[in-house]
Order: C-alpha cells, then structure tokens, then sequence
C-alpha cells in the first residue's frame, strides 16, 4: 500500500489502515535505533525543516534524530531566532521556505489550525507537531505504537484519559486515534477542564478518576500547568493532586497489567506521583524510544515509501 | 428635472403595496399616482415593471474605517458599497481612528461622505471617551454635529453605572443608545462558537452567556433609566428570548440580528476560514433557528450588516489571531430575500426590518409618499446570481459568502433624487 497523504495534520483525517500502516513501519524503523551505527540511506539528499513557534524539547530532538537515522538533512528553526522577531507573516516564512524546496516541514505552532493553513499553500509534506489545543498526531501515534507492543492488539481496549482535556491536543488525537482502532476512551478531570461537547468526538467523560481508572487497560496523565490557575480551572495543586492526581493508593484499584502513560513533561507530585511514574506499570519512557520510529515511519511514508512491515 | 418610476409594484408597509408611479423632482417624491399613461413632460422615465420600488433601505451598523485604516474602507468606497448593494443610508460606527467621540471627527465623516455623494451616511458617536468605558462624551455637542445614535460597538461598556448614566444622559439630548452586548471576562480568549466544533477544532469558545448576560443587564438598566434601547447584532436564542419577554413587558427596547447569523452556523468555521470569524461568532443551528423566529414574531426588528471591512493582512493568518468581521452591504439584501423565499419573512416584512424600522428606531423620515425626500431602492426579486467580489464596490472581500448562489437584487438605487447605482440594463 502506498501511503496516499501529502500531509499528517491531525488523526481524524486518518483512516484506520493509514493508522495501521503507519504503526507497522515504525515497528520496522525501531530496529535501526538498535544498531551500533543508527543511520541507514534511505532518505539522503532530503530536506527536512523543523519549524517551531513553540518552545519543545522532547518532540523536537525526536524529529530531529528520526530525520537524521533515516539520512535525511535536517535543520531546525525556532520562533526566537527567525524573523517571526522582526514581525513576518507565517506564509510570507512559508513562502520563503518553499522557495528553498524543502520536501518536509514539521511545524509546532500555538494557533490551532496553522498546519492545515500550510498545508494549502506549500509543495512540501507538512507534519503537525502540535497546533494549539487541536491535534498532535505523532504523539497519539507513539502513543498507540506503545499500547500495542505491550497489549498486542489496540481493540477492545479501555484507555482513561486524565487531567486538562480543554487544552490537549493530546487528548484530542488520542481519543480520535484509539476510537478510529476499535478503543473506547474515557475522560476524567475536573469540569472546568472538560471541554463542551466532547463526547461527540466519541470518549464518555467522568469527573471521578477512580470510575475512570477502575477497569482501564491504559491510564494516561495529562500535564497540569499552573497557567490554568489564572483561568480559574483549579484551585490549588494540592486539592488537585488529591482529587485527580494518580497515587500509589489509588493504584491499587487498577487493573493488575494496567499500562501508565504521560506525554510528558512530568509534574511530578501534581497529576503523577514519582512511585507511580518510575513504578513498574510505567511506560512513559518507552513512549519516548517509540517516539523516534513512529517519526521515522512518517517522514519515510510521505516521502514516497511502499514498503509495508508485513512483507518483511 | 421629472423622473418617473413607472409600473413597478411599490412596497411601502403600512401604506402602499400596489403598483404604482412615483414621480420625482427636487430630490423628493412629488406625487405617487395609480400607473397609465401619465407621462407629461418626464426627463427620465425608469421601467419598473415586475421589479419592487421600496423606500431606501438603510443599514444602522457599519464600520467605514475612515480616520484612520483608509486602506480597508474609506467613507467613500463604503458609501458607494452600500448604494451599489440598494442602501440608501447607513449608519457608521465610531471605533475609527481616532474614534469618534468628538464633533470633529463627526463632521469630517459628514463632509466626507457628502463628497462621495452616493449613501447618506449618519455618523453614530462613541458612548465613553476613547471607546474605554471610563467618561461620558459630550453627547448633545455630538448631536449637533450629526451624530444619530450612540455606542461603544467593538468595546462593551462593562461598568453598569456608566452604562445607567449613558442612558439616562443620552435621553436627554433625545439620542438612542446602540449597546455591543459582550461580557469580555466570559468571552476570554475565545475566538469561536463555544461547543462541539470548537472543542473538535481546539479553539477556545465563546459561550452564549457572553452575549445574554449583557443583554439581560442592558434590558434591566432599560427598565430602570425608561431610555431608549437598540441592541447590536443578536446571535444567541437567550438574547431573543430575553428581548422578546422585555417587548411583552413595556420596554423600550429594539434590536437587529446580521445576515450571517440566520443563514450561517459555527460549522461555516471549516477548516479554520477566517473570513467566517466575526464577533459575536457564528452561533449552533438551534440559535439560527431563534433568530429566525424573532425576526418572524418581531422580537428583531432590523437587518444590519455589521459590515467590517479587513484586508488579507488581518485576515490571511493564524485563525485566533485573524480580525473579528466581515463585509455585508453588498450582499445584505440578496441573503435577506432568502427569508422571504423561506417564509420566514413576507416581502413587507422585509422592508420593515431593512427599511421602515431602522428610520422609526433612527428617527429618519422615510417612505414611499409626497414631499418625502425620494430616497428608493428597485428590487428584481428574480434575477438568480453568484456572489462574487470581484464586483464589490467595497475595498475588502472579506465575507465567507463568495460563491453563494443567490435570488433577487437591487437594481437601482436613488438618494435623494439623483441614481446613485443604475444597474438596469
């Protein structure tokens, strides 16, 4: 199957068989991490633009390694040091970055929808890696690669989505992701962080964290920002620690091969205790290494790639 | 000089609907009279037959950009926007800059527009000083100069006791108040619809309650100060119901929806077009619905624009951080013949909200009799067209309703005697 997409903008423009094609290639691409040499050709003389109007260190160092093992020239810009300062418009960057031919560009940006906006106006592939509260597909990717290697089928499965939902495009592409594969997705956290109308997207939504973890499969944490204090959507990290934070104690209810899960970065004390983040359901760190190949599988599919896992 | 608009069926509510011949000399209406052959010494004879004579439509809320952002919209360009759209007259909103909030700037947007000689166009002055809600302006200086209404539209007034005051101050000098019904705490960085599709989306919404709270409020300061009241652009079925219950109660309170908010929905939104950002924003189905209803029952009164004219600059970027509006005057009348197509509206009704009522709430002198001034608008119901803006008058193509097919136009359009947009062929 050739992947037929120009651009990965969000998970609900997925269909499932991208989704599993998807998962199936960076399975593939896990192996060249393992290497005592972690580079193959397979894209050289490519062009890849990491563009980032927001501040990133795990996703950006993951597209950036993943372009790199796979050959490909990578080159990083960040809003600080380009001319965004000197007050350009996003397509005037976009426009002056298309006159370099880039084949791909990843770009994080704080406005929902700025992706799909490129993606109109440029030749080259556009990767979402983050726009505002919409969609982080390659999130929701890794994180479905890492469920499936450890429970060998992402059917049938419960997965508990907790915390700040209003503000993450996690949450959003995990729900669209895990449903799009026969999932079903539960969301939890105070009212004030669950945003109206969000169970048409498919998830059933709980303000108690124990209901919501009591037959789970998955649990994943969502960051807390102390942001949100301003915007009235908690009170204190204290009571939201107690309330819907996930404790050692509260553990004991989950399901005995419950999977945890964080997209990172922690706050530790705050949604997750460090027992629970560093326990032995934790897969928070795996997520991390899947992270690379899940990128590595997108920027080989929209580069043309054919190669499906299965006829290895 | 004797114009006559000869055979065409003339819709004056509460006082003609028949077809009639208007003659015209003077600038004003000299005589309307049964049609035949009545031609005497005319120096222009307009057929109108089949089409509809109507009084000059008039638009209570624009944005003409003139002081201050010419490159968007000047006075002129928005004034001859609105005759080529069959407006006669419009109001224009003080958030230019410098805003109006002085006789100065009130009489340059009357010099201007009378240069421009195409829509009448009556300046509506700020309520507060600088639109920042802090001082009263000095309304009957104001007056003097022209202005014929008062708002702070674009900036809500959030302090209840200034608003009180404005109200009670601004009877006084016999001019209404036109309030911009938004609580800025409750709309927060909202930049659409507050619901399902902005949650898919992940922009931060903007709930009814932004708009209904102050509604309510403005309806109590109504019933407290007994001064008039106009409402700007409802979008929300709270706003209509309340409305609706201050009507049945006495208030003197009017109000006026847009185009956009009973034919398009939050779903316009798509794939994040800004030309379908405007504040209030494009509310749920069951809202357009409301909207429709009152302007069925005659909770609403009037259909404005709320034309804001915006470039590419503001427009062709970052949707939460695009420019809240679009342009209306050119397509305002064609999208409101739809309710008349839906039965929504009768074809009376529709001169009403667009015509008669806006003059009553205004205090203008209109309609279809003698020693009127002879400002008419011709109506081909008929004609089936696509919207395009390429052929705007306006400056700006913002509006999410290029392409649309539509029914029915202005034709011609008459100010003050003189025809001010002719397209008979």
């Amino acid at each position: 199957m050739q992947f037929p997409k120009k651009d990965i903008l969000d998970m609900a423009s997925l269909s499932a068989e991208e989704i599993m094609l998807i998962l199936n290639t960076a399975e593939n691409m896990k192996e060249i991490s393992e290497r005592p040499i972690k580079k193959v050709p397979t894209l050289r003389g490519k062009t890849v633009i990491l563009l980032f109007y927001e501040p990133s260190t795990r996703t950006r160092l993951s597209f950036d390694i993943a372009a790199k093992r796979l050959s490909a020239d990578s080159l990083s810009i960040s809003a600080g040091t380009s001319s965004v300062v000197k007050g350009e418009t996003l397509i005037d960057t976009a426009k002056n970055l298309e006159a370099m031919n880039p084949d791909m560009i990843v770009i994080r940006h704080s406005s929902a929808g700025v992706p799909h906006m490129l993606a109109g106006r440029v030749k080259a592939s556009i990767i979402n890696a983050g726009d505002g509260m919409h969609a982080h597909p390659s999130q929701a990717l890794l994180d479905m690669l890492t469920v499936r290697q450890n429970k060998k089928t992402l059917e049938g499965l419960k997965i508990a989505i907790i915390g700040d939902i209003s503000h993450s495009r996690v949450a959003r592409s995990n729900i669209n992701g895990f449903t799009k594969m026969g999932s079903s997705v539960v969301l939890a956290g105070p009212p004030t962080m669950i945003p109206m109308g969000i169970e048409t997207m498919g998830a059933t939504v709980t303000y108690s964290v124990d209901e919501a973890i009591s037959d789970a499969d998955v649990i994943m944490m969502l960051r807390i920002q102390k942001e949100r204090l301003k915007s009235f959507s908690f009170s204190t990290e204290r009571e939201y620690a107690i309330t819907y934070g996930l404790s050692a104690d509260r553990m004991k209810q989950a399901k005995p091969d419950v999977l945890i899960m964080h997209p990172g970065p922690l706050n530790r004390g705050v949604e997750i205790s460090p027992e629970v983040a560093d326990g032995p359901f934790s897969i928070i760190l795996d997520q991390v290494t899947n992270g690379v190949a899940v990128r590595m599988a997108l920027f080989y599919l929209l580069s043309g790639g054919v190669k499906n896992a299965d006829d290895n | 000089m004797l114009t006559i608009i000869k055979g065409g069926r003339v819709i004056d509510p509460g006082n003609l609907n028949s077809i009639m011949d208007i003659h015209i000399s003077g600038g004003k209406i000299i005589k309307v009279i049964e049609t035949g052959n009545n031609d005497e010494s005319a120096d222009r004879i307009i057929n109108a037959a089949g089409k509809i004579v109507t009084p000059g439509l008039i638009d209570m809320h624009v944005h003409l950009r003139e002081p201050g952002h010419e490159y968007k919209e000047t006075i002129a360009s928005g004034a001859l926007a609105a005759v080529h759209g069959g407006i006669t007259a419009i109001c224009c909103m003080p958030n230019t800059n410098p805003v109006n909030d002085n006789r100065q700037i009130t009489e340059f947007i009357i010099k201007k527009s009378k240069a421009a000689s195409a829509a009448r166009v009556y300046p509506v002055a700020a309520i507060s000083h600088g639109l920042e809600g802090k001082v009263l302006n000095e309304y009957g200086d104001l007056k003097q100069a022209g202005a014929v209404a008062l708002s702070d539209d674009g900036m809500p007034v959030t302090d209840s006791q200034l608003m009180r005051r404005a109200m009670e101050y601004a009877k006084g000098f016999g001019l209404l108040i036109i309030s911009h019904c938004e609580d800025p705490d409750l709309v927060a960085d909202g930049v659409m619809n507050e619901g399902a599709v902005a949650t898919r989306m992940g922009l931060a919404g903007i709930p009814n309650a932004a708009e209904s709270v102050m509604v309510k409020r403005d309806i109590a300061l109504c019933e407290l100060t007994g001064s008039p009241l106009h409402i700007a652009h409802v979008s929300t079925k709270e706003s209509v119901a309340a409305i609706r219950e201050a009507k049945k109660n006495g208030i003197p309170v009017t109000a006026e929806t847009a185009p956009h908010y009973f034919i398009l929905t939050e779903n316009a939104v798509g794939q994040y077009d800004t030309f379908a950002k405007m504040n209030p924003p494009l509310r749920s189905e069951e809202d357009r619905k409301s909207i429709c209803e009152g302007l069925s029952d005659g909770t609403i009164d009037v259909i404005a624009t709320d034309h804001a004219p915006h470039s590419i600059l503001e427009k062709d970027i970052e949707f939460d951080m695009a420019a809240n509006g679009i342009i209306g005057l050119e397509t305002s009348l064609s999208l409101s013949l739809q309710l008349v197509d839906d039965d929504i509206l009768s074809m009376e009704g529709l001169v009403e909200k667009m015509s008669k009522n806006p003059a009553r709430i205004l205090g203008f002198e209109n309609g279809i009799q003698a020693d009127l001034p002879a400002d008419i608008t011709i109506i081909d119901p008929d004609t089936e067209y696509v919207i395009d803006v390429t052929d705007f008058r306006s400056k700006s193509v913002n509006t999410p309703f290029n392409g649309m097919d539509v029914k029915g136009k202005a034709v011609l359009t008459i100010v003050g005697g003189k025809i001010v947009f002719d397209g008979l062929e």
